[in-house]
């Protein structure tokens, strides 16, 4: 074996040897560096004769090559290995839980996700959202909407009252939120499309009563609105509100001081198994109260019964929450109970639309 | 009101069944809102006679009974009554029938080895009461075959309907009966009573003592006297009557005008007229009397109540309750009998007053029949007559019946106009003639009616009550689905700006973690009053509960009241928000739209309780200056615009609150760390922060002609950040460091923060060192050394001179 063999499987066994990318470095500069031992050969060129050198020079670059190519693939090897061990010392247990973000953890009230679902659907059919003080006179609570003084229609409100004052004023909080009907027709001239949604106030409870609830209350007024077109709002919005393709309702008379005539509105159901599903079974619900807005309040409100008609309807925002999302116990709804609210509340970007489906 | 069916068919000629009766009741407006049906229920049952009993081959107290049960051949049934013999009649339940006390329905089936075909039953089974140590023993004539609920007159259904408070027509069962016919379901077979020859004149005279302005308190009064009759307990008939409906008999002449409330919606008053003294005078009451009534109570009187009263005083409360003192006993033998029509306005009001809720007050401020008054009175006296015996005098009246109605002017055409039907003129006539109402042709129109409603009708005033009438005959249900028209193609925008921000505010505060409540409008005094309001124009007359007094002035006590229940229940750490109406006066402009929020214990926006990843910190006031401020941000309300004043109000901590406001004037609002002493007052434990924002004293966004976003302006140059630390007196706000420090150069210093603030050995006892970082965006050409340290010198000295701060060495 020559010098140079030799100098070669020495240096590529040192190569080999490494066991790190600083090592690999000294094994470098013993072989390449200023003083490296193949330096020092190449070094020995210059005093060669040309015949020598050109023969020993090839061997000795070749073998230069040689040592470079090897040093150059153990490096990435130890390049690779150092990697492997840097990310194998870094390992986190991922199955640590994380926090839940406001996303997650936050709630909508069930009442405001329905407010805004009515929202959806009748901005849809051309209403806008009118909204009246809860604090409200006589007058527009009872007088305006032809509850003479002293019927019996009053007392069947169980109104909450304020104390009256020294120049006979006695304000009350509103039964219902047909004081808006009233505030809207006095406002705007007809064409007349709103609803009116909000709080209200009746001085009793029990498991489907509550001293405060919301209503809803839809108006339409124009100069031929009639009773199939309420017909028409309610059956689409029923239809549209608890996401079934078909319901059937069924109309009665009723009474109501404000409207004539008037009707009462069930629903068909089904009450298979404590479950409530509408648009099928045999079962019939009450939902809400319309009828034509009586000519006695269209005068009250400056309007000419004979010129302008119209319908007006109302409902309960946390009944048919209850009937849509299966709450059987409306003062729950104003506990603000957090495991209630966490459990029947809708999160922070369920936002309803027609586009994407009201609650899916 | 209640009634059965039978009772309901002593008016009304039908063939109708029970479904059909109810179905058009609720269809017509009489809704249904109970129905009993014993028959139903009992319908299986049979009556049987058992032909022979054995003794059971395989058990000793069970005996093998052929039974007949009517039909061809008689059956076998197993029996175990000590009393099942040949020979006896009792009840049998053939295979299918349901036992209602048992709740199972009986199958054939082999008992200890023999066959039976159904069940004999004891009184217990059928859930009636009765002997039921064995099984029903009937009368010998009882038919064999026949439904036993028939045969033992239980197949008399209980019909409950809701009355609206406009069919006082209908407060009788007549008037119901009256109400279906004109439906066509049946025929009105009551005929108007026939008037009683008096044979003497009624000895005591009403008088109406009136002034002109009140004659409408008693337009009418009659008055009989019908003496030597024998009171006592009422016929059979009459008992099974008013017990069906649920009251209880008291003696004939009582029952007599009960029976009249119900059978004919004419509410009567019978004197014992040998405890009357002298007339009676029809009149207000004076302040002072009062009167022991029928229910053994004392009523104190005042001039609007109505009385009935003779030389001693007060005898009886007109339209509302007779008086004890002349009260109908066993011992009475001349009664008077009154029959009146008052004032429904009048008896509302007095029976609400006095507390006193009787048949007769929901009739009289309903409104009764008029005409019928006199009537009635004739029928009553042919009842006494008849269940009394005795002598009727003349009838004394007092007052007239008051000018019937104006005719309505009614265009046919209406009823198309309101209900979208087209009706056939002369069905929509019929309707109305069926019901009472008297028609007329108008002069020249031939479109119009002249219609006159029935006596009995006070709730017909106008056009659209006769549209109802005939609606609600001819079925809403032939009210046909017509769609509005669309408004656009697209439908466009329709909240206002108020509406936009609320739903807006809910979104943003749900999506920092917190969980939106609603809480009640009213809240405690103490509570109004610690968070400014409880003014007594707020307060309540009538609240439900001694804590529900008053209008709520902030948001705030409701979601601390939740803080404390959940805290209650196991949930310390929470973090909610609700978004609502609160009043500061009464008027319609005092009433505002508050966003608040409250976050407790651990309930940081990262999240609440311990966590691995970290210390557990306690919420601060920072957790809700940023909820304000993410807040204000989605709402287009941008932060620079709102001013921040250290301190707010005294139900907060002093030193870790702020005010935010546009201006002094117009205060929006506050955060902060909950005062101790409020929430020691409040019954609550901190950590507890929170805020308030009213969202309509925020201001608008400005209108833009374009929805176009500003142009952009992207800066050519890198921007480059400087850091200075300073030492400052400890009162210094940051806020005044960044402001001085921005005003070193507003066209090159794009921001200044605060990245790290620190008190404590190495820095004076009254300072503190606050370190800015500042970042400088060149826009023309990259900065020299000397440009940097030109303005970093700038801002060092702006900083020094605003607020004697001095760089840290």
């Amino acid at each position: 074996m020559s010098d140079l063999q030799k100098l070669e499987a020495e240096t590529l066994a040192a190569i080999d040897a490494a066991a790190d990318e600083a090592a690999l470095e000294n094994v470098r500069v013993a072989a390449l560096g200023k003083k490296g031992s193949i330096s020092a050969l190449l070094a020995t060129l210059g005093k060669m004769s040309p015949d020598e050198r050109k023969s020993e020079g090839a061997r000795i670059n070749a073998l230069k090559d040689k040592v470079g190519e090897a040093l150059s693939a153990r490096k990435t090897v130890l390049k690779e290995a150092a990697l492997e061990a840097r990310l194998a010392s870094e390992t986190l247990d991922v199955t640590l839980p994380t926090r839940a973000s406001g996303l997650e953890a936050g709630r909508i009230h069930p009442i405001s996700q329905v407010m805004d679902e009515l929202t959806a659907i009748f901005s849809d059919m051309g209403f806008s959202i009118a909204e009246g003080p809860d604090v409200e006179s006589d007058d527009y609570n009872f007088t305006k909407l032809n509850f003479p003084p002293g019927h019996p229609a009053r007392e069947m409100h169980d109104t909450f009252f304020f104390n009256r004052k020294a120049n006979g004023e006695r304000k009350l909080l509103r039964t219902h939120t047909s004081p808006v009907q009233v505030r809207t027709m006095l406002k705007n001239p007809p064409p007349i499309r709103v609803i009116c949604p909000g709080r209200t106030y009746r001085c009793d409870s029990d498991q489907t009563h509550t001293p405060m609830f919301h209503q809803v209350e839809g108006l339409v007024i124009d100069r031929k609105a009639h009773m199939g077109h309420l017909k028409w709002v309610l059956e689409e919005f029923c239809k549209t509100f608890f996401e079934v393709p078909n319901v059937k309702m069924r109309f009665r008379p009723s009474f109501f001081p404000f409207t004539e005539p008037s009707a009462e509105v069930d629903i068909q159901c089904s009450r298979k198994g404590g479950d409530m599903r509408f648009g099928e079974g045999d079962d019939w619900l009450e939902i809400l109260g319309c009828g034509m807005v009586h000519p006695n309040v269209l005068r009250n409100c400056g309007l000419d019964p004979d010129e302008f008609q119209g319908f007006a309807w109302g409902m309960g925002i946390d009944r048919i929450a209850m009937l849509k999302y299966g709450m059987n116990d409306l003062r729950a709804f104003f506990e603000a109970d957090v495991r209630w609210l966490q459990h029947y509340g809708f999160r922070p970007l369920d936002l309803p639309t027609l586009a994407g489906g009201l609650s899916s | 009101m209640k009634f059965t069916l039978s009772w309901l068919k002593s008016h009304l000629d039908t063939q109708a069944s029970l479904t059909e009766i109810a179905d058009t009741l609720t269809r017509i407006g009489l809704e249904v809102e109970g129905l009993e049906n014993p028959a139903e229920t009992l319908g299986g049952f049979r009556i049987a006679r058992i032909v022979t009993a054995e003794q059971h081959p395989n058990a000793d107290r069970l005996r093998v009974c052929q039974v007949d049960v009517g039909d061809d051949k008689p059956l076998q049934v197993v029996c175990g009554a000590p009393n099942a013999r040949a020979g006896l009649k009792t009840v049998f339940a053939p295979p299918g029938t349901y036992i209602p006390a048992k709740n199972f329905t009986i199958a054939k089936g082999v008992i200890r080895g023999v066959e039976s075909g159904g069940m004999m039953c004891s009184p217990e089974e059928l859930g009636l009461e009765g002997d039921s140590s064995g099984i029903f023993e009937l009368p010998e004539d009882a038919p064999v075959g026949a439904p036993y609920a028939a045969y033992a007159g239980l197949d008399d259904p209980l019909i409950d309907i809701n009355l609206t408070p406009n069919r006082s027509d209908a407060a009788s069962v007549f008037g119901v009966a009256r109400d279906l016919a004109a439906a066509a379901l049946g025929c009105l077979t009551t005929k108007a009573p026939a008037p009683v020859v008096g044979a003497f004149p009624c000895p005591v005279t009403p008088k109406l003592d009136f002034a002109a302005e009140d004659q409408k308190l008693a337009p009418l009064f009659a008055l009989r006297l019908v003496r030597g009759v024998k009171n006592g307990p009422s016929p059979e008939w009459l008992q099974a009557r008013l017990k069906s409906i649920g009251l209880r008999p008291i003696n004939a002449l009582v029952d007599i005008t009960n029976f009249m409330t119900f059978d004919r919606g004419r509410p009567l008053h019978v004197f014992d007229a040998k405890k009357v003294a002298g007339d009676l005078i029809i009149r207000r009451a004076r302040a002072g009397e009062s009167l022991v009534a029928l229910d053994g109570k004392t009523y104190a009187l005042d001039e609007n109540v109505v009385v009935i009263a003779d030389d001693k005083g007060v005898e009886s409360l007109a339209g509302v309750m007779g008086g004890e003192s002349t009260g109908c006993d066993e011992t009475t033998t001349d009664v008077l009998i009154e029959s009146a029509l008052w004032d429904p306005a009048n008896i509302a009001q007095t029976g609400r007053k006095l507390g006193i809720v009787s048949d007769a007050r929901y009739r009289f401020e309903r409104g009764v029949d008029p005409a019928f008054t006199v009537p009635g009175l004739e029928l009553a006296t042919r009842m006494v007559l008849d269940l009394c015996g005795g002598e009727a005098s003349q009838i004394a009246v007092a007052g007239a019946l008051p000018a019937p109605a104006e005719p309505i002017d009614f265009p046919l055409s209406e009823v198309e106009r309101l209900t979208g039907v087209a009706l056939d003129p002369s069905d929509m006539q019929a309707t109305l003639e069926e019901l009472g109402f008297t028609l007329a042709a108008t002069q020249g129109n031939a479109g119009h009616l002249q219609v006159r409603a029935p006596s009995w009708r006070p709730d017909i005033e106008g056009k659209a009550d006769l549209v109802e009438e005939i609606i609600r005959l001819a079925g809403l249900d032939r009210v046909t689905p017509t769609p509005l028209e669309r408004k656009g193609a697209v439908a466009g925008p329709v909240l206002t700006l108020l509406q936009r921000r609320v739903r807006g505010a809910r979104r943003a505060l749900a999506a920092r973690g917190m969980v939106e409540a609603v809480t009640w409008s009213f809240i405690s005094k103490s509570e109004a009053e610690l968070f400014g309001g409880g003014a007594p124009e707020l307060a309540l007359a009538n609240p439900i509960a001694a804590d529900l007094s008053d209008m709520r002035p902030s948001l705030v006590p409701g979601l601390i009241d939740a803080a404390r229940n959940n805290a209650a229940r196991g949930f310390g750490d929470i973090a909610v928000f609700e978004i609502g109406q609160v009043f500061k006066t009464d008027a319609e402009d005092g009433q505002f739209t508050a966003a608040a929020a409250l976050r407790r214990g651990t309930a940081k926006p990262a999240g609440a309780g311990r966590h691995w990843d970290g210390k557990t910190a306690s919420v601060d006031v920072f957790d809700v200056k940023a909820d304000v401020f993410a807040l204000l941000s989605v709402l287009g309300v941008s932060a620079q615009a709102v001013q921040l004043v250290p301190g707010g109000p005294a139900f907060l901590h002093p030193g870790r609150s702020a005010t935010l406001q546009f201006g002094p004037k117009n205060i929006v609002g506050w955060f902060g760390e909950l005062h101790p002493r409020a929430l020691e007052t409040l019954g609550v434990s901190g950590p507890l922060v929170a805020f308030e924002i009213l969202l309509d004293a925020l201001t608008a966004p400005k209108n833009r002609p374009t929805r176009a976003k500003p142009k952009l302006e992207l800066a050519d140059f890198q921007p480059l950040e400087r850091d200075f630390a300073f030492i400052v007196d400890k009162r210094v706000k940051a806020a005044d460091l960044i402001k001085a420090a921005q005003g070193a150069d507003r066209q090159m210093i794009v921001n200044v923060g605060v990245f790290d603030l620190y008190e404590g050995p190495g820095v004076p006892s009254d300072k503190k060192s606050v370190a800015l970082n500042v970042t400088l965006q060149p826009r023309e050409k990259t900065l020299t050394d000397v440009e940097i340290e030109a303005l970093s010198g700038k801002i060092v000295a702006e900083v020094a001179k605003k607020t004697g701060a001095v760089l840290r060495a």
